[in-house]
């Protein structure tokens, strides 16, 4: 086993070929010419994106405590040249400092290592032995390290927002986008993406248009929220401890208790960053009530691999993630393909649906919305202005649609299917308003519409 | 109350439930209602002293004050609320204003802000509360059409996803589907089915984009589409194109229809004049008479355009009247039409001009023509133009409009009782032949005359057919369409098996759907001979595009030998076999996707009238009125009413 940190040689890299021709294109492939986006974490992960005859780069990721490869090129040889190439440039005179620099793993990567250190885990749960000891103790020591890093991170930003807040946030909209990115950097560099992403949104709201320092200010202030939650996870009860690792960014796993049941497909949607598309799915079980979230991804321009139809039931077990508050799960063992279901969840009224995200809260108070079925609303334009609402049958209590909502197509599909009369409608729930995602028409046996 | 971290302000509440609270502020929301962790925050009794925003999304903090029962001290707007105290203070900076907030020892200002900031927030999102409905659109009109199958659903999705300019570069082997939207849509309003109200705004969008396809698409998205136009401006053209966008009132109701000739949008009162002239053409001239006078000259010409459809010896008083009106295209207007009626006294005077200019020589062998040498004032109130275009003798310009304008059955009587095959066949003196052909052709087409049509056509396979005769190739598409479907097609496939294919693309769009067999064999057959003299596909892409929409899916099975690849001809364009073989599968396979199109219609629904399959693709096209959807060089009329809005 390759002792975390310390590179290895060229020769080491290419005695991993499996044959003289993949040694010789993996030889070609170690130079920066075709990588991109290349990185190596403190517990021996490399990755990186490598531009092959297609429109798409191959994502590589080697971890080198196995070695264990994974690369989305269609070759056969193993390990194929992409990852003799990626070793190669880490091992390389210019890895250290310039075309692998230490990073966060990105998130593609990240789920490869995840699923694979749960295997692990699994077969070491299997096989108790020797050696376990040891394992353990590097695993607490990194995972000290990594928190040593967050805690630096997190104390870094809560100066930058104290900083922000003496001098003012007015003297922050005219400073630009910059400062922010500067932080964000630091805050990847710290490993805590979930303060990097938040960062990044910061940069955005003054631009935001009328009303933005009050959402400036309840952004630093939810931030602030988390860095203290940080800086005193120990004085936290254990569940929100844990959520606000996973907020933080901190590599989670769902080790909860896996969950079988008939998992109706609510709703399926991307959204795409800069390097990456990330696919929401939300699913309810339908003897346990519950609603999940299951994540799946994807390198930027290519779909998620996991695609569960809008309206199917799907016979699976799912297993949480920690946290309170925290709805994700993975998608564990299947037992049947995705079937039609007459089922449906449940609608609640409007004054249930905030009350629910007001509960929510309560777990978890970084949470932007819910996820809540609301039952016989019908879609109506705003007296004044572009917004539209779910109003509830009565005609008395609504629900805005969220901005995001109103500017997607799909609620011309919402506008559609209703026509003026109830429809049971899922979507996410929040301080932004309602964003619709499935409808269901009335009608008895009427198919799930989804609105994206 | 335990560990309560001595650094962390809550300014509202100085005991906490919980040491999550105590960190982290999450349990604000519970603990300013102040009744422990359970009972939610929400409507009703509102979350404790001060209850949340009104959901506004983006237009926080909106001055309007709350608008439900209990809108307390806590709502935003009313200045001074520790919410905004806490929003100027970050704004200006702790520095220049001091927020309302403790400090304790140990925690500097901005952080102190921040703590009460973070409360703040989670206290307003938790205690967030619906807003008042507004007033619920009108329901739409309900569909009595069955749905439709669940396939045919799913193809209409996958057609009208494929946009044009989503694929781009070169289309090999795969099926051009926008292209195929027409043919769905006709297809599918043969059938009567409903349009699924989830498809509606893309088929809504897909007609925007093409004006071609607004009639049969707003027929097929039915009532709710225009319930969903008039929310959408991008829609409005729906309302304006469809007469259904407002309902008509009951042509019988005299105050009703009196009401929206004299209110109305144009196109209703466009609308309005067909469904009475449908009725009872009379009270319709009566409606137009009445405010003629005071329409502007475009809305006369399109008014007087509009009596195309039932143009009958009734309308002749009001069109004779129209010749004297003040616009020069209303009066051009008013003359076509009355030359369309043969016992109109124009089409009368007309004959009896023509036949002073055109008689059989004096050896009875041939024709000879004089020219008229004047065109006076009568002339030109009978729409005849006096200044010809330019490079165009005068008196031959004249002949020209005098004899379009003459009833056909005139010639025979005024020619020695010859048919038109033997006038036409005669020898006409001193080079007028050209002049006269062509105005015959213009009047068969006009009166929609197949005998002379027939005769001004000839054989297909006779040689100046196929190079430039007396009958040009617009000419002979718009004679073409005067026949009857089945001899046209015979028409046209003799023409291509006798000239080929590269005069044919005109021809073929005046042709019905799908192509009739002995059509459909002939243009294979000429396809096949261009591939094999080493042509490139593209050559005939045009006359390809059209195979594919218009070929007979029966015909699929003959077309699959075509799709191998064969022997590269040697003197044949590089490469070339490899595109036909593609083209060729890109056919085949377009027929396949147009025979399961109109299969799916056929799935079992319940209430579905069953048709036989390939049936409902024979719809024969009237071109005078509604040219296929894809004719190519269709011989449009004036203007049509949503061209001109």
């Amino acid at each position: 086993m390759n002792q975390q940190g310390v590179r290895w040689t060229a020769d080491q890299v290419l005695a991993l070929a499996p044959d003289a021709a993949s040694r010789k294109a993996g030889s070609k492939l170690g130079a920066a010419g075709p990588w991109s986006e290349a990185g190596n974490s403190s517990e021996g992960v490399v990755w990186g994106l490598c531009k092959g005859s297609g429109s798409k780069p191959y994502q590589t990721v080697v971890d080198t405590t196995g070695p264990a490869y994974k690369c989305s090129c269609p070759s056969r040889k193993f390990p194929c040249k992409h990852a003799l190439g990626l070793l190669l440039l880490w091992a390389g005179p210019d890895g250290a400092d310039g075309t692998v620099p230490q990073a966060q793993p990105p998130e593609w990567a990240e789920q490869w290592l995840t699923d694979r250190r749960k295997r692990a885990a699994k077969q070491e749960e299997s096989t108790p032995g020797a050696g376990r000891g040891g394992d353990a103790e590097a695993a607490r020591r990194r995972a000290e390290r990594r928190a040593e890093r967050a805690t630096a991170g997190t104390t870094d930003l809560e100066q930058r927002l104290t900083d922000l807040l003496r001098g003012g946030l007015a003297g922050a909209e005219r400073a630009g986008y910059g400062p922010w990115e500067e932080t964000a950097r630091r805050m990847v560099d710290a490993q805590v993406p979930g303060l990097a992403s938040r960062v990044q949104e910061l940069g955005a709201l003054p631009g935001s248009g009328a009303g933005w320092p009050v959402r400036m200010l309840e952004e630093c202030a939810l931030l602030h929220l988390l860095d203290q939650a940080w800086l005193r996870r120990d004085e936290l009860p254990g569940p929100l401890a844990a959520t606000v690792r996973t907020r933080l960014g901190l590599p989670t796993s769902a080790d909860g208790p896996p969950v079988r049941d008939q998992w109706l497909v609510l709703a399926q949607y991307d959204s795409a960053e800069a390097k990456l598309t990330t696919r929401r799915i939300w699913l309810y079980g339908a003897e346990s009530g519950r609603t999940a979230l299951v994540l799946s991804f994807g390198a930027a321009g290519r779909a998620p691999e996991l695609a569960l139809p809008v309206g199917l039931a799907l016979d699976a077990e799912l297993s949480p993630y920690p946290g309170a508050g925290q709805l994700r799960a993975a998608l564990g063992e299947r037992f049947a393909a995705p079937v039609p279901t007459p089922l449906r969840p449940a609608g609640t009224g409007i004054a249930d649906a905030t009350a629910a995200y007001g509960i929510a809260l309560r777990d978890d108070p970084w949470l932007d919305s819910w996820p809540v079925t609301l039952g016989d609303v019908v879609p109506v334009q705003e007296e004044h202005g572009d917004g539209w609402q779910l109003a509830d049958a009565a005609g008395e209590l609504a629900l805005p649609l969220s901005d995001r909502a109103v500017s997607r197509p799909g609620l011309w599909k919402l506008v559609a299917v209703s026509g003026g009369a109830p429809v049971t409608v899922f979507g996410e729930c929040g301080h932004g308003g309602f964003t619709p995602l499935t409808a269901w028409p009335t009608e008895p046996g009427a198919e799930a519409i989804s609105l994206n | 109350m335990n560990a309560t971290p001595t650094d962390h302000t809550r300014p509202a509440h100085t005991t906490t439930a919980s040491a999550t609270a105590s960190a982290t502020a999450s349990t604000a929301p519970t603990s300013t209602s102040g009744s422990g962790p359970d009972p939610g925050p929400g409507p009703g009794p509102g979350p404790g002293p001060g209850p949340g925003p009104d959901l506004s999304p983006g237009r926080e903090p909106s001055p309007a004050p709350d608008a439900r029962p209990g809108g307390g001290p806590g709502s935003p707007g009313c200045h001074g609320t520790p919410w905004e105290e806490l929003v100027t203070s970050a704004l200006l900076g702790t520095d220049r204003r001091r927020p309302p907030v403790d400090v304790p020892p140990g925690k500097d200002l901005p952080a102190a802000l921040l703590d009460a900031a973070a409360v703040e927030t989670v206290r307003r999102r938790a205690g967030l509360r619906p807003a008042p409905a507004a007033a619920p659109p009108e329901r739409a009109a309900a569909d009595p059409r069955p749905p439709l199958p669940a396939a045919a659903r799913r193809r209409l999705a996958l057609l009208l996803a494929d946009r044009p300019g989503t694929g781009g570069g070169r289309r090999g082997t795969a099926p051009d589907l926008t292209e195929l939207l027409p043919q769905w849509l006709a297809v599918a309003n043969d059938h009567g089915y409903a349009a699924p109200a989830e498809l509606l705004p893309a088929l809504l969008d897909a007609a925007r984009g093409r004006t071609d396809l607004r009639p049969q698409t707003l027929h097929f998205a039915g009532p709710r589409a225009l319930w969903l136009a008039r929310l959408n401006p991008d829609w409005k053209f729906a309302l304006r194109t469809s007469p259904g966008g407002n309902a008509l009132p009951d042509t019988r109701d005299i105050d009703a229809v009196q009401r929206l000739w004299g209110e109305g949008l144009f196109a209703e009162r466009v609308a309005l004049l067909a469904a009475v002239r449908a009725d009872d053409p009379e009270a319709a001239r009566e409606l137009l008479g009445g405010s003629w006078s005071t329409e502007r000259a475009e809305d006369r010409l399109m008014f007087l355009d509009s009596l195309r459809a039932g143009l009958s010896d009734g309308d002749e008083p009001f069109l004779e009247r129209a010749l004297s009106d003040r616009s020069r295209n209303v009066r051009a207007t008013a003359a076509e039409l009355l030359s369309a009626l043969p016992s109109s006294a124009l089409a009368t005077r007309m004959a009896d001009r023509a036949s002073s200019c055109v008689a059989m020589d004096q050896t009875r062998t041939g024709i000879t023509v004089e020219a008229p040498h004047a065109c006076d004032a009568a002339m030109e109130r009978d729409g005849v133009v006096p200044q010809a275009p330019p490079g165009r003798g005068q008196r031959a310009w004249w002949l020209g409009q005098l004899v379009e304008a003459t009833p056909l059955a005139t010639w025979p009587a005024r020619l020695g009782g010859r048919s038109a095959e033997e006038i036409t066949a005669l020898p006409v003196q001193d080079e007028w032949r050209p002049e006269l052909h062509t105005a015959w052709c213009r009047a068969a087409v006009r009166q929609r005359d197949a005998g002379w049509a027939r005769a001004l056509l000839g054989v297909p396979s006779a040689p100046e057919a196929g190079g430039p005769g007396a009958v040009s190739l617009a000419e002979r598409a718009k004679l073409l369409a005067v026949l009857p479907a089945a001899e046209r097609a015979d028409w046209v496939a003799g023409f291509i098996d006798a000239h080929g294919l590269s005069e044919a693309f005109q021809l073929l769009g005046v042709c019905t759907l799908p192509w009739s067999g002995t059509l459909g064999r002939a243009v294979v057959d000429a396809l096949n001979i261009a591939r094999d003299a080493g042509s490139y596909p593209w050559s005939f892409s045009g006359v390809m595009g059209l195979a594919e929409r218009c070929l007979d899916p029966a015909e699929t099975s003959r077309l699959e030998s075509l799709t191998a690849l064969s022997d590269e001809p040697e003197d044949g364009a590089p490469g070339a076999v490899g595109y036909w073989a593609e083209a060729f599968q890109r056919l085949v396979g377009t027929l396949r996707l147009r025979a399961a199109m109109v299969a799916e219609m056929h799935a079992p629904t319940g209430s579905a009238t069953p048709t036989a399959p390939g049936a409902a693709l024979c719809r024969p096209c009237d071109p005078g009125s509604a040219p296929p959807p894809e004719g190519p060089g269709t011989t449009s009329g004036p203007a049509s009413a949503d061209a001109r809005i």
